[in-house]
């Protein structure tokens, strides 16, 4: 996989998954869910409003500055005894990592959850190099388990899919037997997965937050499944954007407390892991080796453009939980592992505008999502920056749209034009009201409209008109 | 006061009444209403499309029609908000973006305009049912207008007010995104529709024309008896 998740035209998937009840059904009441812990735990701390801004202030730091963050946390990182590899594509990234997986003849790899590694298909490279890879956060396993079915939010991966569909992954892959009752399933995942850590050759995982100032990698989990991985097997190999850094444990402390409470509304997650390179002498348990690979793949590109807050982003989701769209269409019809708002203004950037024109308009602009992101991220602005993109330097406009919208601004812009414009337009629209209230069946871009609601019929007298007709109404 | 009134496109060619509403509210008041008929679009249609370049001379229009103004209200969430982001968009043009920034700081939404300008919280309505409020997006999150309707909604003699669940949804008209992702849209309007049905009001209250249209041309389709209402013609009702 890589951040495309298959070849379907963004219309046919939208088509396609708003036939789906189960999902649709799934995901509004686990957005009605998150949105109420989210703002609960959000009023609990208190000043949430003077959090945001904190935790925007660091982001722009850190971005600002990236470049002297970056060296600071691989100087550190290489004090303590762990590698680094600065990753320009998502080719090199992989070829890294396969590398020190051949280095140490590993046949078997268990994987804490990381969206970039998604980003970059890491899971196929490694198998096809004759690796088992095995995901270990439950969500990500059940969809490894299912033929790889893609995640279709960015926290909770497998979140369209039910109990009974679990269940039947289970009978089928890993030999489970009992009911569809969630505290058997994870019982058994938890069994199942295991003796697969205890076997494990390598871990990989991926990184919430490194902090600079000790060239640390953090992990912000609930099922702790990230402290086996990063425990028993002789190699760690941590995957990250190269954007997620923090200078110190001061801003790091921040970040969490907007993460946790945005992503899951809890105050904390159960386990919040802080990793400083490989087992030093004394130490109980941990890895030989640390390699911390920093994957650009398109992330420098974005910055010093208008669209560089787009990497203040510390994949929390809120703005996904909030998504009337995403509400409806579901994670996999954005065609991209980053779905939602956030998927819509970062996958083009990453992706390009070829595959994901339309993401960008897949939004009415209401801005949910800028109101929800605990970093401030514009993300309804950033949309519109893209449609202005996608129409004035990249002309993927449609050609009749433009016509259209060139007409209306000379016509909006000339009051002459409007107002007989108006006035014609009565007369134009005149068949096709079957009725003196609407219009059923409408001509042109208003057969879409009329598709699904009635539209109302221009009146015969503007309000221009009555209040120029008015007694003493025009005081001009 | 005096009233300059930007009425929008939407209630000039489509929803007369609510204009009639409007300068009926204003007038009873106490303001005296000025309409400047040059005005047209706010430009809405095409800038959210991402025509912003050819939209900026539809919005240099609208300054200059309103740039004599004491006050510019308008019945309408959306398009004050777009008012409000002029001097963002001309931001390459220093002259016109200052010109912008007056237009923006003396522009007001109705409801807004008569609680925090005119400090009336009862405007005297009457209008006997149930109703619900839709509180469009652009105006209670972009421009931050939240309370303003429901004060003057709570004080109309015979109106009883019920919440309407979730409210904070989007009602899926966004401009040209009712038509290019109409199938959305359509998913959207209906859960708004079957949450306005739930309350068992009789009448929907919004202060957006676009809502408006979306909302009603949905319920009209569908056949329901729900009265979908401006805020001013309630404000109106006597």
């Amino acid at each position: 996989m890589s951040i495309k998740i298959s070849d379907g035209q963004f219309k046919d998937k939208v088509k396609e998954n708003l036939q789906d009840d189960f999902m649709r059904g799934a995901v509004s009441s686990a957005q009605d869910r998150l949105r109420f812990r989210r703002l609960e735990t959000a009023e609990e701390l208190g000043n949430w409003e003077e959090w945001r801004s904190h935790g925007e202030e660091i982001r722009k730091h850190v971005l600002e500055n990236l470049d002297y963050y970056l060296q600071e946390l691989s100087e550190n990182v290489q004090k303590l005894g762990g590698h680094v590899h600065f990753a320009q594509t998502a080719e090199d990234a992989n070829r890294y990592i396969e590398d020190v997986v051949k280095k140490k003849e590993a046949k078997k790899i268990v994987k804490s959850k990381s969206m970039v590694t998604e980003e970059i298909g890491l899971n196929a490279v490694l198998e096809k190099a004759g690796c088992e890879v095995i995901e270990t956060d439950l969500g990500e396993y059940i969809l490894q388990l299912d033929e790889h079915d893609p995640p279709s939010h960015i926290v909770a991966p497998a979140l369209h899919k039910n109990k009974e569909q679990i269940r039947k992954v289970f009978a089928e892959k890993i030999n489970y037997t009992k009911s569809n009752d969630p505290t058997e399933l994870a019982r058994h995942a938890r069994e199942t997965l295991r003796s697969e850590f205890l076997t494990a050759d390598i871990g990989i995982t991926g990184c919430n937050f490194a902090i600079a100032e000790s060239g640390s990698i953090s992990l912000v989990t609930n099922e702790g499944n990230a402290r086996l991985a990063t425990t028993v097997p002789k190699t760690q190999i941590t995957v990250m954007g190269m954007e997620r850094i923090v200078p110190t444990f001061e801003e790091f402390e921040v970040l969490v407390s907007l993460l946790t409470r945005s992503a899951v509304g809890q105050k904390l997650t159960s386990y919040v892991t802080v990793l400083s390179g490989p087992r030093r002498e004394g130490d109980a348990d941990g890895p030989e080796e640390f390699h911390l690979v920093i994957v650009d793949n398109g992330r420098s590109k974005i910055l010093g453009t208008e669209f560089q807050s787009v990497l203040q982003c510390i994949r929390c989701a809120a703005c996904i939980n909030v998504c009337p769209v995403y509400r409806h269409i579901g994670g996999h019809s954005y065609n991209s592992i980053y779905p939602g708002p956030i998927g819509a203004v970062l996958t083009p950037l990453l992706g390009g505008y070829d595959d994901f024109k339309e993401l960008p308009y897949a939004s009415t602009l209401c801005g949910a999502c800028t109101e929800a992101c605990p970093v401030k991220i514009p993300l309804h602005e950033l949309l519109h920056k893209h449609r202005q993109v996608i129409v004035e330097k990249e002309g993927k406009a449609p050609i009749s749209e433009g016509l259209m919208m060139k007409a209306f601004g000379i016509g909006a812009a000339s009051n002459p034009l409007y107002t007989t414009g108006t006035k014609l337009a009565t007369k134009v629209m005149k068949p096709f009201m079957k009725d003196k209230e609407f219009i059923s069946k409408g001509p042109g871009p208003l057969k879409e409209w009329t598709a699904i609601r009635e539209f109302p019929t221009l009146k015969n007298e503007r309000f221009r008109d009555w209040y120029k007709n008015r007694e003493g109404g025009d005081k001009k | 006061m005096k009233v300059t009134l930007f009425v929008t496109c939407l209630v000039d060619m489509f929803e007369t009444n609510v204009g009639k509403a409007t300068v009926e509210l204003l007038e009873r008041l106490g303001c005296e209403i000025d309409f400047p008929t040059a005005q047209v679009c706010c430009g809405q249609p095409s800038y959210n499309s991402g025509y912003v370049e050819h939209t900026k001379s539809a919005i240099k229009k609208m300054i200059e029609t309103f740039e004599h103004a004491e006050v510019v209200v308008t019945p309408s969430g959306s398009c004050a908000t777009m008012f409000h982001e002029y001097p963002q968009i001309l931001n390459d043009e220093p002259g016109w973006s200052a010109r912008a920034r007056l237009l923006a700081e003396k522009t007001y939404e109705l409801t807004d305009f008569i609680v925090n300008v005119l400090k009336v919280e009862n405007v005297g309505a009457k209008l006997n049912g149930e109703a619900a409020y839709h509180p469009s997006c652009h105006m209670t999150r972009l421009l931050g207008i939240k309370d303003a309707p429901f004060t003057l909604l709570s004080n109309v003699e015979g109106l009883e007010m019920r919440p309407l669940p979730y409210a904070y949804n989007c009602c899926g008209f966004g401009g040209t995104f009712s038509v290019k992702m109409g199938n959305i849209s359509e998913q959207m309007v209906d859960e708004k529709v079957d949450a306005a049905v739930s309350t068992k009001a009789s009448i929907l209250v919004a202060s957006d024309g676009g809502c408006i249209m979306n909302i009603a041309g949905r319920m009209q389709r569908r056949h329901i008896p729900v009265k979908v209402m401006h805020i001013a013609e309630v404000l109106n009702a006597h």
